[in-house]
């Protein structure tokens, strides 16, 4: 039961991170970011990458898929939006369009990378710590093993990848509340047009904030091969469903939603996996189904739609 | 004369004469077939979406619900085939039924939601647990009723039905009172339109269509996984088909199912890395340039598209 509940807030952290950049996305330009789920793939790859070619700590490949996503972002969102933004329903359209971009970055990791799992051993994450460890206190070598929380042992990566998760949504929150490009953000949230009327790039300010949210996918594809066991090009559309599914339960726009969201997501995932395994596939759908009908702004969300 | 039956003759009669005089000529009955599946389900989408805006990404649920009935039907009860397939149709509009609350949310999260739905009905059939009915993931095997020609026949006829479903919409004040849905709900309630019954008519209307699209797949294919018939494919397929004709037009879907799954399978790749590689740079392409559909490079010029 312990077990159940650590592992599920640990998890929960980690899929705050999944959701939090497509609820950026969502947030700000309304548009439907099909293809979420395979950036986070593309991050993965990134961390494959960086073990597979200079063999470091693939903690090394955070800042890189950041830096690489949020340029991509940039770039792509001036090749898309603002001419989907100009057609009748941009909304649904943003969905369709997206999915075929999804298509296309699948077909192109495929072509390139085949369709077989890869995963990276385990032991490999943090070892950047234990070397510094080593240097300075002295002491073994080695992987790091597992970590004590509450008498039970807990994969390492699944701590680092929860610790990094609480930073990356701190410094999401810090830009949306304490920068001045992160309150024009939360303008263009709340009203695209009357911000456009105050004089407000909103161009500039979705372009900025799609960055972030690509860059923010990467970073938590880097762990999803540690906290998933492995990835393929074809590992996206789930994820998308997932992020979903967290991002609605907290609510958008509101990066905290997101992180609440995430650990209720991570908690009734741990706990159903634990007691009604042949059930835990349903179990994002319907939580979805249920949150939409029941509470369409989501845990933390005021009232915002009508009709 | 009058529009509708214009329409009838000159739109209905020829597809429905042409795919069912084309197996006598054309020997490859399952691409046929096929394209008939697919005119159901791009309509199917069509009077959904393009009649009320809602837009149907998990739309594979109901097909896969109806092909799940038309199963179960027949493994359990041992019922003739046709009847199995008004079943597979039935047990779809339960499912629209259920899924009623959905209409209530707008946009991304009516879309958002129903693939949610799909997804969740494919992984309760599939569930280990519900061997005993539904065959879990293993899949099932009918080949008491296997009768590709019969099937074929019954797809042409559902076809039929629902291109007349769609020239009944195009043509009456139903469907134009949808329209007005559409466009502006305030507005048209406040014009004495009964939103709510419309949406669910219509949402119930597809439903029913593409469970009996189902019902008739797995009539024909008569061996399947969930994984066959809940594949995503077919929703996207349809969707795509439907935007590229251009959608609340009854040649819309039907131009655009011949030309793309024509082209399909006149390219025929060997890797489908490149054909996901060209069919994602297609859908990409047509909602940045050409958003309305292949119909609104002729209204633009001012020719009337039905």
């Amino acid at each position: 039961m312990t077990y159940a509940l650590v592992a599920g807030v640990l998890f929960g952290l980690y899929f705050s991170l999944v959701g939090i950049g497509l609820n950026l996305v969502f947030g700000v330009m309304r548009i439907v970011n099909l293809a979420h789920g395979d950036i986070l793939m593309l991050g993965a790859f990134i961390a494959l990458g960086v073990v597979g070619i200079a063999g470091i700590d693939p903690l090394f490949a955070v800042p890189l898929a950041f830096m690489v996503f949020v340029l991509a972002g940039v770039l792509l969102y001036w090749v898309l939006v603002p001419r989907l933004q100009g057609s009748a329903n941009p909304e649904m359209l943003s969905i369709i369009l997206f999915f075929g971009l999804s298509q296309v970055i699948e077909a192109v990791t495929t072509i390139f990378a085949g369709t077989s799992e890869r995963s990276i051993q385990s032991r490999l994450l943090g070892t950047v710590f234990t070397t510094i460890k080593v240097k300075w206190f002295g002491g073994r070598a080695g992987g790091a093993g597992p970590i004590q929380i509450f008498g039970q042992g807990f994969p390492a990566p699944w701590v680092i990848a929860a610790i990094t998760s609480l930073i990356a949504i701190g410094l999401v929150y810090l830009y949306l509340y304490h920068t001045r490009l992160g309150t024009l953000t939360r303008a263009v949230m709340s009203r695209r047009d009357e911000a456009l009327a105050t004089g407000i790039d909103v161009d500039r300010v979705s372009a900025a904030a799609f960055g972030i949210g690509l860059g923010i996918a990467a970073v938590a594809g880097v762990f999803a091969p540690f906290m998933f066991g492995s990835v393929t090009p074809a590992f996206g559309a789930d994820a998308t469903v997932t992020s979903f599914a967290i991002v609605v339960l907290g609510s958008l726009g509101n990066p905290l939603g997101t992180a609440l969201g995430g650990v209720v997501y991570g908690l009734c995932y741990m706990l159903v996996q634990t007691y009604l395994s042949s059930w835990a596939d349903l179990l994002p759908y319907v939580l979805l189904i249920v949150i939409l009908l029941l509470r369409p702004s989501g845990l933390l969300g005021r009232r915002v739609r009508v009709a | 004369m009058h529009n509708a039956s214009k329409h009838l003759l000159f739109i209905l009669a020829p597809l429905v004469v042409v795919f069912a005089l084309l197996p006598g000529v054309y020997q490859n009955h399952l691409l046929l077939f096929n394209f008939v599946i697919f005119l159901i389900l791009a309509q199917g989408v069509n009077i959904i979406y393009g009649f009320t805006g809602y837009l149907p990404f998990g739309y594979v649920g109901f097909f896969g619900a109806g092909a799940y009935g038309f199963a179960i039907m027949v493994m359990h009860l041992q019922t003739p085939a046709p009847l199995a397939v008004l079943v597979g149709g039935v047990v779809a509009l339960a499912l629209g039924l259920l899924l009623t609350p959905l209409l209530r949310l707008s946009g991304a999260y009516f879309a958002i939601a129903n693939l949610a739905a799909s997804l969740a009905v494919l992984h309760f059939v599939a569930n280990p647990a519900l061997e005993g009915i539904t065959k879990g993931p293993y899949g099932v095997s009918l080949t008491g009723t296997f009768n590709p020609t019969h099937a074929y026949y019954a797809a042409v006829v559902v076809m039929a039905l629902t291109v007349g479903a769609v020239i009944y919409l195009k043509n009456s004040p139903f469907g134009l009172a949808l329209q007005a849905v559409r466009e502006d709900a305030v507005s048209a309630s406040m014009a004495g339109v009964n939103i709510i019954k419309m949406r669910v008519i219509a949402w119930l209307a597809s439903a029913l269509v593409a469970g009996l699209a189902g019902g008739i797949y797995a009539w024909y294919v008569s061996v399947f996984y969930p994984d066959n018939v809940f594949s995503g494919e077919f929703s996207i397929f349809a969707i795509v088909f439907a935007l590229f004709g251009g959608v609340a037009t009854i040649t819309g879907p039907i131009v655009g199912v011949l030309i793309l799954y024509g082209i399909y399978n006149l390219i025929g790749f060997t890797t489908p890395q490149y054909f996901q590689l060209i069919y994602g740079l297609l859908i990409m392409g047509l909602v940045l340039f050409l958003p309305a559909g292949l119909v609104s490079l002729a209204t633009r010029r001012g020719w009337h598209v039905p």
